[in-house]
């Protein structure tokens, strides 16, 4: 690992990123405050307001003996601690390329707009990209499942403690002054398990540094699992003499591709958007809807 | 990398400051200066000001929620007549409710200090527009400072009074979203106790009739220019001197940017964007032989200039849209030959998951839009957390425009009679609150065919849960009169008002369905608290049982986070699962299943 002096003029950048509330701000208040206490100037940039409503959180931590910008200009960060896997890859192309350090949990929120597509067969649109692929290409890049590693610790909600743990490993402040400014940041009943989560962290990246068989991967994330049998294509047939107006399948159809027309008869408005579900034949109390599929041989499955 | 630590501590030679964000510091200048009212409407970034505010003694000042920007202003405006030193906190979108006040307030000036902290949203991170306010400014012509990071945010704020007693004018502190979210360690000074002063009856300068107004009018004209003399040679423009090649016009957080990236230039950083030192910035321009002129949003100062006929590069390399950052003002001056390209970054090739901003698990908002989009209804929206609901999957808001917005464009709609469906506005209980009220007195007023939705989640949600008077509670926690919404509606002529609760949805068709029947003003009071604020409420959490999904994912058309795909399939799509960590138990989701396979977790 590069090592660098923090005693020179230079301004210090660490970019902490997540998913609304991971705690992104917690860690970064950690730091801060420990940049304070050694006498340093610390600028911490961060957006509020769409952040309790599960969207992109992050925080520029840049501390030294002056700091101009807020945030951190793009490919100066020196260390980029992701606390969700899509989060870290977004925010790549902030870290310094030749040495800047990139730490990421492995943990995946796949957020509601990601399974959007209800074609047959169709996936989540969330990152291909698993750590494998990426950690290779990062100088210094490491990657773990810290959720999973908190909750053997009895709290899931200790991960963003076990990323703080990681990152004392690279920025080479005591680990007394770390300890002692997390204890009065977290809450006095969760103290214990934070302490036992910031140590795992630690030693988790100090152990894959010096040894050099250890995998800077813990934990991967799973593959995407494929649909066991297709169906692609199906018709869609009223009879409208048994419809009687009443409306159910309009309401529940989940891609509200029904209505009722002019003379009160179901008819489909959006084929495109019909997936074929059945809610409309199953739920006619008049069997009125019919969904007739053909089943096809899968290519490219 | 690795820190000597002992050297950063022997750099401790003073102490750096007290942490502060932003917006503390804004709260901490005024009271610094020696304020004894203040008040707001919340607004992102802004919020957070008064809060701070109402951390301070009572017995030095008094901290208010104001229904709406205006009335925060007016009520400043009130403190100041009465002697006492004011403050109001706003968005820049705020200050256009607010405005009307300002306009005559310009003419009557102040009798103690009067300061609009007022921050604009470049980038629109939590916006409908990103108008600059600077502009604003102009038209009252109110000075208008711009601190440019968290030190300067305290410093001009306590010297904002001054200059507002020493030239009689209201004066304008813009900050910024990163501004105002930005924390740094800030110097902090003692407080001014104010002036023992009261009101002085004096109407030919308090009473804006037109005979007064038109003795007030020069003595603005007037103040400006004696406000351009002050501006040649204030204490807080600085004039960094390095170099005669190029020189930077700038003012306010681009200030900082500029310094990220071309640290040794020579600066003219301008303490306020009006009115302009018209002969500095002349001298400043003959000094070098390439003037820029960085400015976030519009071109202000450059604008100026070219009416003094000075040529200046600023908006042919530096954008007028959107938020600046290190690397825009980088591209900016490497484009004009200033510096050199930016080194090449890490590039996977990597397309970023798109993450927007949704309903919380268990938002109680849900069930509205689900009723509304079975209505097939056409519904203006409003400004709120429910401004969410306008994108995919729930896809059933058609218009938002402003606060307090929606009842107006429905009346126009209706009385278009141009449409099938049923016309329908949706607004919170705070924003109704704010601007809700007038339109819907004009509805009943020309007897608009039209339905409201007030989706009464009893706070101020999308800022962060604010106490407005619908709570009973006020920005200091006290408790107060709490505003009945069904009395009040039924006060002001509706006839149809109906409360239901929102976690029903079956109530919820039945009575919109009802309401959008009713010809006239129908008011469907939505009545559940939001999840989050000021407690969070969960219940029992639920699942899916898996083998009995059918993958219709009807349940996620609520827009549910807590609701995802799952690894199993059925017929060719995903079956759903729910996150047992994050759901609430609203329970909304098991009443739309058609297969009734989501059910209560048991323990």
């Amino acid at each position: 690992m590069n090592l660098s002096d923090l005693s020179t003029k230079k301004t210090r950048n660490i970019l902490i990123v997540g998913v609304g509330g991971q705690g992104v701000i917690t860690v970064s208040k950690v730091l801060a405050s420990l940049c304070h206490m050694h006498g340093f100037q610390v600028k911490q940039s961060e957006v509020h307001g769409m952040a309790k409503r599960g969207g992109v959180v992050y925080s520029h931590v840049r501390f030294g003996e002056q700091v101009w910008s807020p945030t951190i200009p793009k490919g100066e960060a020196d260390i980029l601690v992701a606390l969700e896997w899509a989060e870290g890859l977004r925010w790549l192309e902030f870290l310094r390329p030749d040495t800047g350090i990139f730490i990421a949990d492995t943990q995946q929120i796949v957020p509601p707009f990601s399974c959007r597509n209800r074609q047959t067969g169709a996936e989540s649109t969330y990152t291909r990209e698993m750590p494998t692929d990426i950690i290779g290409l990062i100088t210094n890049g490491f990657a773990l499942d810290a959720t999973v590693m908190a909750e053997k610790l009895g709290n899931a909600k200790a991960a963003n403690t076990i990323l703080l743990g990681t990152l004392s490993a690279v920025l080479d402040f005591p680990v007394e002054d770390w300890q002692s400014i997390l204890k009065k940041l977290v809450p006095p009943k969760t103290v214990k398990v934070n302490h036992k989560a910031f140590l795992e962290g630690r030693n988790w990246i100090e152990h894959s540094q010096s040894d050099q068989t250890a995998s800077p991967v813990n934990g991967s994330l799973p593959r995407p699992t494929e649909p066991t049998e297709l169906e692609s294509s199906f018709q869609f047939e009223i009879t409208e003499a048994w419809c009687k107006s009443c409306d159910i399948c309009v309401k529940m159809c989940p891609e509200r591709c029904l209505r009722l027309n002019k003379a009160m008869i179901v008819e489909m408005i959006d084929l495109q958007a019909c997936t074929g579900c059945r809610i409309c034949e199953w739920l006619c109390p008049d069997f009125a809807i019919a969904i007739k599929k053909t089943p096809q041989s899968v290519e490219n499955a | 990398m690795s820190v000597q630590t002992n050297t950063a501590k022997d750099q401790i030679t003073k102490p750096l400051g007290v942490p502060m964000m932003g917006n503390e510091a804004f709260a901490r200048g005024a009271w610094e200066a020696g304020i004894k009212v203040a008040s707001a409407y919340p607004g992102t970034p802004s919020t957070e000001i008064l809060e701070s505010l109402a951390s301070y003694p009572p017995e030095d000042l008094h901290a208010q929620w104001s229904t709406n920007e205006k009335v925060a202003l007016d009520v400043a405006i009130g403190g100041s007549f009465a002697g006492v030193r004011s403050l109001v906190a706003m968005k820049h979108v705020g200050l256009n409710v607010a405005l009307d006040a300002l306009m005559s307030q310009t003419y009557v000036g102040v009798h103690a200090g009067l300061v609009l902290v007022v921050c604009d949203d470049p980038g629109m991170h939590s916006s409908q527009n990103e108008q600059d306010t600077r502009l604003v400014g102009r038209l009252a012509m109110v000075p208008v400072l711009e601190p440019s990071d968290v030190q300067e945010a305290l410093d001009y704020t306590r010297w904002a009074f001054d200059l507002s007693e020493q030239f009689d004018t209201p004066v304008i502190v813009r900050s910024t979203t990163r501004l105002s979210h930005a924390r740094s360690l800030v110097h902090t000074g003692k407080r001014r106790e104010p002036e023992k002063k009261s009101f002085v009856k004096n109407p030919s300068k308090n009473v804006m009739i037109p005979s007064y107004a038109r003795l007030r009018h020069p003595l603005l004209i007037e103040r400006e220019s004696n406000l351009i003399e002050y501006f040649e040679s204030d204490a807080f423009t600085r004039w960094e001197k390095q170099g005669t090649n190029i020189g930077i016009i700038t003012s306010g957080p681009a200030y900082t940017y500029v310094k990220e990236v071309l640290p040794e230039t020579t600066v003219l950083k301008l303490s306020a964007s009006y009115p302009l030192a018209k002969e500095r910035m002349l001298e400043f321009c003959k000094s070098v032989s390439r003037v820029f002129v960085v400015e976030e949003l519009e071109p202000v100062i450059e604008r100026e200039l070219e009416t003094l006929g000075i040529h200046v590069e600023g908006k042919k390399y530096f954008p007028r849209v959107g938020e600046f950052s290190p690397e825009i003002l980088r591209e900016g001056f490497s484009n004009a030959g200033v510096l050199d390209d930016s080194p090449p970054g890490i590039d996977l090739d990597l397309t970023p998951l798109t993450r927007p901003p949704a309903l919380c698990a268990g938002c109680p908002h849900m069930s509205s839009y689900m009723a509304l989009r079975g209505l097939n209804a056409r519904v203006a929206g409003d400004i709120g957390c429910y401004t969410l609901a306008a994108v995919e999957p729930l896809n059933a808001i058609d218009t938002t425009i402003s606060m307090g917005s929606s009842i107006g464009n429905a009346i126009g709609m209706a009385k278009a009679s141009n449409e099938p469906s049923p016309i329908v506005a949706t607004i919170g209980d705070s924003t109704f609150l704010h601007s809700g009220i007038p339109p819907l007195i004009d509805a009943v007023y020309n007897q608009a065919n039209i339905t409201v939705i007030l989706l009464d989640n009893q706070t101020t949600a999308m800022t962060g849960g604010q106490d407005h008077p619908g709570t009973g509670r006020t920005l200091t926690g006290e408790e107060t009169h709490r505003v009945d919404f069904e009395e009040l509606i039924r006060s002001l002529g509706v006839k149809w008002v109906k409360k239901v609760d929102s976690y029903d949805m079956g109530a919820m068709y039945q009575t919109f369905r009802e309401a959008t029947e009713y010809k006239g003003v129908a008011v469907v009071i939505s009545d559940r608290p939001c999840v989050l604020d000021p407690v969070k409420i969960k219940g029992p959490p639920l699942t899916v049982i898996s083998q009995d999904c059918t993958a219709c994912q009807l349940c996620m058309n609520l827009g549910c986070p807590s609701i995802s795909w799952s690894d199993e399939w059925y017929d060719g799509h995903h079956k759903v699962k729910i996150d047992e960590a994050s759901c609430m138990g609203c329970a909304l989701c098991p009443q739309v299943c058609p297969a009734n396979c989501i059910v209560p977790v048991t323990p």
